[in-house]
């Protein structure tokens, strides 16, 4: 992975994350479906931390690597995963 | 296997998509592809941030609830024109449909992460302009104007 990342959105209603998310974020979620791909793309996310150890599903693998979109997996819950790259995020600034 | 986007790239300035209804797998599609014709005009990125939010929403209300859709979309020295027409189930009441939080989408949207009732509040919040018609077993029509000129709405 070595995308930049400038900044961090956490969210499973992918509206919210659409209207509200920024270019260069890492984005926290849950949603393992390939959706999360489309938005990411769009949005210019940084990549993808999928919480609570969650597996993609195998399509959305598949669009990630097709889109070069980094998908991390990670077995903190949002809450703690959030404040975990909230605090070395800010730190860097 | 027919394609769910079929590009027309008419001249320059105006393209034309079609959108497949319950395709969930090509859901983003359009909105990806105008977003980078937006960026490929040298727009302002707050221009094409808000053009790729408020397509996206209406491309996925078309895959939620709609058999298929056109997006329409006219790029001019003043505005970006975002034209959505579906044939779908409709509207019955769009002034409740704006209300942010009222959704009719099943469990099975829900689950995705869609439905929350967001998609025309976002719109309404992201657009200069927004048109909205619809009618009940025929369809609903959207048009969206992003102005191209510094004096965008305050988002």
């Amino acid at each position: 992975m070595k995308n930049n990342v400038t900044g961090g959105y956490t969210g499973d209603l992918l509206s919210d994350v659409m209207a509200n998310s920024h270019e260069g974020d890492i984005w926290i979620t849950r949603q393992v479906h390939q959706n999360i791909v489309a938005i990411a793309t769009l949005k210019e996310h940084a990549g993808i931390i999928l919480v609570n150890s969650c597996e993609p599903a195998k399509d959305t693998l598949e669009r990630a690597i097709q889109e070069n979109v980094p998908i991390l997996i990670c077995t903190l819950p949002a809450f703690e995963l959030t404040g975990k790259i909230y605090n070395l995020l800010s730190a860097a600034k | 296997m027919k394609p769910a986007v079929n590009n027309t790239e008419n001249n320059l300035n105006k393209y034309s998509f079609n959108i497949e209804g319950g395709n969930f797998n090509d859901a983003g599609t359009v909105s990806t592809r105008i977003k980078s014709i937006l960026k490929q005009k040298g727009l302002p990125n707050d221009v094409v941030r808000r053009s790729a939010i408020v397509c996206y929403e209406a491309e996925i209300n078309i895959v939620s609830y709609a058999r298929k859709g056109t997006v329409n979309l006219t790029v001019t020295t003043e505005a970006i024109e975002i034209e959505v027409i579906d044939e779908g189930p409709g509207i019955p009441d769009i002034k409740q449909a704006m209300e942010q939080g009222y959704s009719t989408a099943n469990q099975q949207i829900r689950e995705m992460g869609f439905g929350a009732g967001m998609g025309l509040y976002n719109i309404n919040t992201y657009s200069d302009r927004f048109d909205i018609s619809s009618e009940v077993n025929k369809g609903t029509s959207l048009k969206m104007i992003i102005k191209t000129s510094q004096l965008t709405k305050d988002t």
